[in-house]
C-alpha cells in the first residue's frame, strides 16, 4: 500500500517537473528571442538609424527613418479602414441583428481571420494595385485594414455582449430608445475592451510582412502622399536579413528590436488594462 | 532635439508632393543593383527634385511589373524575348547600361588560393552529378589545392533572375546535357540546390553555409569578401572576372540594333566567358511628360558621369560604340 | 415595420420619400441600417476575396485541372506547374511543427492550468501569450542566424550520426530545410496551443476535479484521468487552429526552408511551401499561366485553412461554448 502510494507521489512529482519544464521552455524561448534582439539590435540602434534614409547598396550607414514612418502611415490607414467597419459591424451583431445574421457575420469574421496574410496580399493586389497600376501605401493599408476587421468585430461583439443586461434594461426602463441606450450606456461600459481589442488587432498587423510584399512594395526614399510605394519595418527587416551585407544585417536586428519592443509594449499595456478592467467589474 | 525629430516625423507623414517633385518607380534585376542604387542616389543628390525608387526584385519581376504598368521602367539582365515583347501593350526599348560578370562563388573554410572551374565541372555541379568537392573534374583543374571530401551544396536563385539567365545561357552553350535537361532562362527547373532571393539572397546563403557554391554578380562577391573562382573560356584558359576580362567579352561582338545580345562564352582572347550586358527597359512612349523628360535626362547622365562611376564597383563601362548607339536611342523616347 | 412594403409600393414617389425620411428620424431603424451596412461590408469583402481568387486562378484551373495537385514539376519555362511539391512541403513542415509543439504545448498548458500555483500560472501565461505577438519576420530573422547554424553545425550532424540509417535523415546537411522550417513553425504555434488548451482545461467543471481529489487522487492523476479527457475536444480544437496557422505562415518559413520545389524523403533536404512560393514568385510571374498557378495555390491554401480553422472553432465552441478568445 505504502509502496504504491510512494510511486504515485513520485509520478505526481515527476509530471509536475516535466510539465513545468515545458512551460519553462516556452518562457525561455521568448526571453531568448528578446535577449538576442536586444543584444544584436541594441548595438546598431542609434540616432542616425532612426532618422536617416537608406544608403546605396554596399555602403555602410544610413537608417530606416522612411520605414518607420511608412509603417506608421500604413497602420493609420489600416485603422481608418478596419476599426470603423469592425466597430459598427460588432455593434450590429451584438445589438441589432437577428440570430441568423449574427451567426453569418461571426462565421465570416472567423473565416476571414484565419485567411493567411499572403492570400490577403493577393486579394489587395488584384483589388487595388492592378486598377491603380501602382504599388501604393493605399493598397498596403487596405490589405492591413482587411486583416483588422475580423478581430475588431469579434472583440467588439464579445465585449458588448458581456455588458450585463441589467444595464441595458435599466436604460430602456428610463424610456430611452434602443439605439440611444446602446450608444450612451452599453458601449461606454464595454469601451475599454472594445478599444483594447482594436489596438491589439492593429498591433498584430503592424508586424505583417507578407501582405505588403506586393501592395506597398518598398521605397528607398520618403513616400509622400498615399499613392506611392513605401518602405515598412517588416519588409525592410526581411530584405536586409536575407542579404549578405553585414551592415544591412545589423540594421535588420535593430529594426527587429524596434518592432518587437513596439509589439510587446502595446500587448503588455493592453492586456494589463484588460485584466485590471476585469478585476474592477467582477 | 526631440521636438526637431517630432517635426521631421510630422512633416514626413503629412508631406504632400511638391509640384516640382518627380517620383519615378523602377524595379528589376539585382545584378546591377549596387551600381543602380549608387547612380540613383548620386543623381538625386545632383537633381533633388527627381527621385528614382528602384527595387531589386529580380529581372523577372522587373519585366512583369513593367508589363503590368506598376513601374515606370524595368531592369533585366536577360533581354526580353520576342514573345515577351508582344505581351507588352506598348513598345519597349532596351538600354544597355553596364557590363557585368557572373562569378561562381563558393565557401570552403580554410581554403588557400582560388579555384579553377572547367565548364564540365560547373555543369556537373549544377546538374547534381558532381556531389563532392574532391571530385576528379574539380581537382584536375586545381593541382596543388587540397579540396575536402565534403558535399557540395548548390545555391541558386529562387526568383526570376537575369543573373540566372546569364549563368544558364553559358551552361547551355558549354554543356549539351545541361541544354537538354534544364535549358536557359530566368527561372529554370533546377535539379538540385537551395533557393536564395536575389543576388543578395544567394550571397547571403553562401556566406552562411560552408561547402556551398553558387553564382552571383561580381560586385556581390567582392563587397562581401566571398571567394570566387576562375572559369575556363573557349580558348581553354582559366579567366578571372575583372574589368579587363569583362570588357574583352564585349569586344568585337556585333551589337544588334535593338541591343539584345548575349555575350556569354565569348571567343575573344582573355575574355571572361560569363559576362553580360544589363538593360533598362523603358517604354518608348511615356504618358507623363515630366517623367519622360526626367528619364531621358537620367539616361543621358548615365552615359556620361554615370559610366565613370562603374569601375569603382567593378562593372565595366559600355564600349564606346555601344554608348554612342545608346545615345541615339534615347531620342526615341517620347 | 408599421407599413407593409406592398402598401408602400403602391404609393407615389414623394409619399415614399416622406416615409423614408420619417424612418430616418427613427434612430433605431437608422442605427440598424447603418451598422448592418458595415457588417455586410465584411461579407462583401470575403465574398469578393473568394471570387477574385477563383477568377484569377481560372487559366491555371482550365489548363491543368485536377492533375495540378499530383504533378511534381514546377517549371516556369516549360509552362508546367504542379502543386505537389508545395503541398508536400507545407504538410510536412506543419506535421513536424505539431509533433514538436503538441507535447510541449499541452504539457505546459497542463502545468499552467492544473499543477502550478495561481500566481506563477498567471504570470507565466501572460508571458507565454506575448510570444504570440512576435511577428513572423522576427522568427525568421532569429531562425536564419540562430536556428539554422545550430541545426547545421550541431543538431543535424547528431541526427545523421544516430539516425542516419533512416531515409528521413539522409542527404547533405544544408542547415536550412524542412526540419528547420518545422521547428520554427513549432515555436510559432506553441503559444496558441498553450493558450487554447489551457482554456479548455480550465473549462472543465471544478466538481470533477474536486471529486477526483476527494477520493484520494494526486493532482496529476486527477488531471490525467479526469480533467484532460474532459478537455479533449478543446485541446484537439486548439491543435487544429494551430495547424491552420502553421499552414499559412509565410515569412519565417521562406527564410529557413531552402526554397527548392523538390520532394525528397529526407527532412534535412530543402523544400518549399505554398505560402513561400507565392511570396517569392508573385511579383515576377511573367507568364499569365505562372501567375494564375500561384493564385490557384493561394486558393488551395485559403480552402485548406478555412476548413481546418472551421473544424477547430467548432471543437473549441463545443467545449467552452464561447468561441475562441480573440486576444
Amino acid at each position: 500500500m505504502s509502496a504504491r502510494r510512494s510511486w504515485r507521489k513520485l509520478v505526481n512529482a515527476v509530471m509536475f517537473f516535466i510539465t513545468g519544464l515545458c512551460a519553462a521552455a516556452a518562457v525561455f524561448i521568448l526571453l531568448f528571442i528578446l535577449g538576442y534582439l536586444v543584444y544584436f539590435g541594441g548595438r546598431s540602434l542609434n540616432w542616425s538609424f532612426l532618422t536617416e534614409l537608406p544608403k546605396p547598396v554596399g555602403e555602410s550607414g544610413g537608417g530606416m527613418a522612411n520605414a518607420i514612418v511608412g509603417t506608421g502611415k500604413l497602420l493609420l490607414l489600416a485603422a481608418l479602414i478596419g476599426v470603423p467597419i469592425g466597430l459598427l459591424g460588432g455593434i450590429y451583431t451584438a445589438e441589432f441583428s437577428g440570430r441568423i445574421a449574427a451567426w453569418l457575420v461571426r462565421y465570416t469574421a472567423d473565416l476571414l481571420s484565419g485567411v493567411p496574410s499572403i492570400v490577403i496580399g493577393i486579394f489587395a493586389y488584384t483589388l487595388v494595385v492592378i486598377p491603380m497600376r501602382h504599388f501604393s501605401i493605399l493598397a498596403g493599408g487596405i490589405a492591413l485594414g482587411i486583416m483588422v476587421i475580423p478581430a475588431t468585430i469579434r472583440s467588439t461583439d464579445q465585449f458588448l455582449r458581456s455588458v450585463p443586461s441589467t444595464l441595458r434594461e435599466g436604460a430602456l426602463a428610463l424610456g430611452v430608445s434602443y439605439w440611444r441606450a446602446v450608444a450612451t450606456v452599453v458601449l461606454p461600459a464595454a469601451l475599454r475592451g472594445v478599444i483594447t481589442g482594436s489596438i491589439l488587432a492593429l498591433a498584430r498587423v503592424a508586424g505583417e510582412t507578407a501582405p505588403l510584399l506586393f501592395t506597398a512594395f518598398s521605397n528607398r526614399y520618403w513616400s509622400p502622399g498615399w499613392s506611392q510605394p513605401t518602405a515598412s519595418l517588416p519588409v525592410m527587416i526581411y530584405t536586409y536579413a536575407i542579404s549578405p551585407y553585414d551592415d544591412w544585417r545589423r540594421q535588420a536586428w535593430a529594426a527587429a528590436l524596434i518592432l518587437l519592443l513596439l509589439m510587446l509594449a502595446i500587448n503588455i499595456t493592453v492586456r494589463y488594462l484588460l485584466s485590471s478592467g476585469k478585476r474592477m467589474h467582477s | 532635439m526631440s521636438s526637431k525629430l517630432m517635426w521631421v516625423f510630422i512633416s514626413a507623414v503629412f508631406a504632400q508632393v511638391a509640384s516640382a517633385q518627380i517620383l519615378i518607380n523602377g524595379a528589376g534585376a539585382t545584378f546591377p543593383y549596387p551600381i543602380y542604387s549608387k547612380w540613383f542616389d548620386e543623381y538625386h543628390r545632383q537633381h533633388p527634385n527627381v527621385q528614382i525608387n528602384y527595387q531589386s526584385i529580380g529581372s523577372g519581376g522587373g519585366i512583369r511589373q513593367l508589363e503590368a504598368g506598376t513601374v515606370d521602367f524595368g531592369a533585366s539582365d536577360m533581354p526580353a524575348s520576342d514573345e515577351q515583347l508582344t505581351k507588352f501593350k506598348r513598345k519597349i526599348l532596351h538600354f544597355p547600361t553596364v557590363l557585368g560578370a557572373v562569378v561562381p562563388v563558393y565557401n570552403i573554410p580554410n581554403l588557400a588560393g582560388e579555384l579553377n572551374f572547367t565548364s564540365k565541372a560547373l555543369a556537373g555541379i549544377m546538374l547534381g552529378t558532381i556531389t563532392k568537392w574532391n571530385h576528379p573534374e574539380i581537382t584536375r583543374a586545381n593541382a596543388g589545392v587540397k579540396l575536402p571530401a565534403s558535399e557540395i551544396i548548390v545555391v541558386h536563385r529562387s526568383d526570376g533572375s537575369g543573373t540566372t539567365f546569364v549563368w544558364t545561357d553559358f551552361l547551355s552553350k558549354v554543356s549539351p546535357e545541361w541544354k537538354t535537361r534544364v535549358g536557359a532562362g530566368t527561372s529554370v527547373n533546377w535539379p538540385v540546390g537551395l533557393g536564395g532571393k536575389g543576388n543578395e539572397g544567394v550571397a547571403g546563403i553562401i556566406k552562411q553555409t560552408p561547402g556551398s557554391i553558387g553564382y552571383v554578380e561580381l560586385i556581390y562577391a567582392i563587397q562581401n569578401k566571398i571567394a570566387y573562382g576562375r572559369v575556363q573560356n573557349p580558348a581553354g584558359h582559366f579567366v578571372k572576372a575583372d574589368l579587363g576580362t569583362v570588357s574583352a567579352a564585349a569586344r568585337d561582338q556585333r551589337m544588334s540594333s535593338d541591343f539584345r545580345v548575349s555575350i556569354t562564352n565569348a571567343p575573344a582572347d582573355g575574355a571572361y566567358p560569363i559576362s553580360s550586358f544589363t538593360w533598362l527597359l523603358v517604354p518608348a512612349e511615356i504618358r507623363n511628360p515630366a517623367k519622360a523628360k526626367a528619364i531621358k535626362e537620367f539616361l543621358i547622365w548615365m552615359l556620361g558621369p554615370g559610366q565613370k562611376m562603374t569601375e569603382s564597383l567593378s562593372y565595366a563601362p559600355l564600349p564606346r560604340e555601344v554608348a554612342a548607339q545608346v545615345a541615339k536611342q534615347i531620342a526615341r523616347i517620347r | 415595420m408599421t407599413t407593409s412594403s406592398i402598401t408602400i409600393g403602391k404609393l407615389g414617389t414623394s409619399k415614399r420619400l416622406h416615409i423614408f425620411i420619417n424612418r430616418c428620424k427613427n434612430g433605431d431603424w437608422l442605427a440598424h441600417r447603418i451598422t448592418s451596412l458595415f457588417a455586410y461590408t465584411l461579407l462583401l469583402l470575403t465574398a469578393l476575396l473568394v471570387i477574385e481568387l477563383y477568377r484569377h486562378s481560372g487559366p491555371s484551373i482550365r489548363s491543368f485541372g485536377w492533375s495540378f495537385f499530383i504533378t511534381r514539376t514546377w517549371d516556369p519555362i516549360a509552362g508546367q506547374f504542379g502543386a505537389l511539391p508545395f503541398i508536400y512541403g507545407t504538410l510536412i513542415t506543419s506535421a513536424i511543427a505539431l509533433l514538436v509543439a503538441i507535447p510541449l504545448g499541452v504539457g505546459a498548458a497542463v502545468f499552467l492550468a492544473e499543477l502550478a500555483p495561481r500566481e506563477i500560472s498567471d504570470t507565466l501565461t501572460f508571458v507565454i501569450e506575448l510570444l504570440a505577438a512576435v511577428p513572423s519576420v522576427i522568427y525568421g530573422l532569429v531562425g536564419i542566424f540562430v536556428l539554422v547554424p545550430g541545426m547545421r553545425d550541431t543538431v543535424q550532424p547528431a541526427l545523421k550520426a544516430v539516425l542516419g540509417f533512416l531515409p528521413l535523415f539522409r542527404g547533405p546537411n544544408y542547415g536550412v530545410g524542412l526540419l528547420s522550417a518545422g521547428i520554427v513553425l513549432a515555436i510559432m504555434v506553441l503559444p496558441f496551443i498553450i493558450s487554447l488548451s489551457r482554456e479548455a482545461l480550465l473549462a472543465v467543471p471544478r466538481e470533477q476535479r474536486e471529486g477526483a481529489l476527494a477520493i484520494g487522487a494526486t493532482r496529476w492523476e486527477a488531471t490525467w484521468q479526469v480533467v484532460m479527457p474532459g478537455a479533449r475536444l478543446g485541446i484537439m480544437g486548439s491543435i487544429l487552429l494551430a495547424l491552420a496557422r502553421a499552414l499559412g505562415e509565410t515569412m519565417a518559413v521562406t527564410m529557413v526552408i531552402g526554397n527548392n520545389p523538390k520532394i525528397s524523403a529526407s527532412l534535412l533536404a530543402p523544400g518549399y511551401s505554398i505560402a513561400a512560393v507565392i511570396a517569392n514568385e508573385f511579383t515576377e510571374a511573367t507568364a499569365d499561366l505562372h501567375l494564375s498557378a500561384l493564385v490557384e495555390l493561394g486558393l488551395v491554401l485559403f480552402l485548406l485553412t478555412a476548413i481546418i480553422n472551421g473544424l477547430g472553432q467548432l471543437l473549441i465552441f463545443a467545449t467552452s461554448g464561447r468561441g475562441t478568445k480573440q486576444e
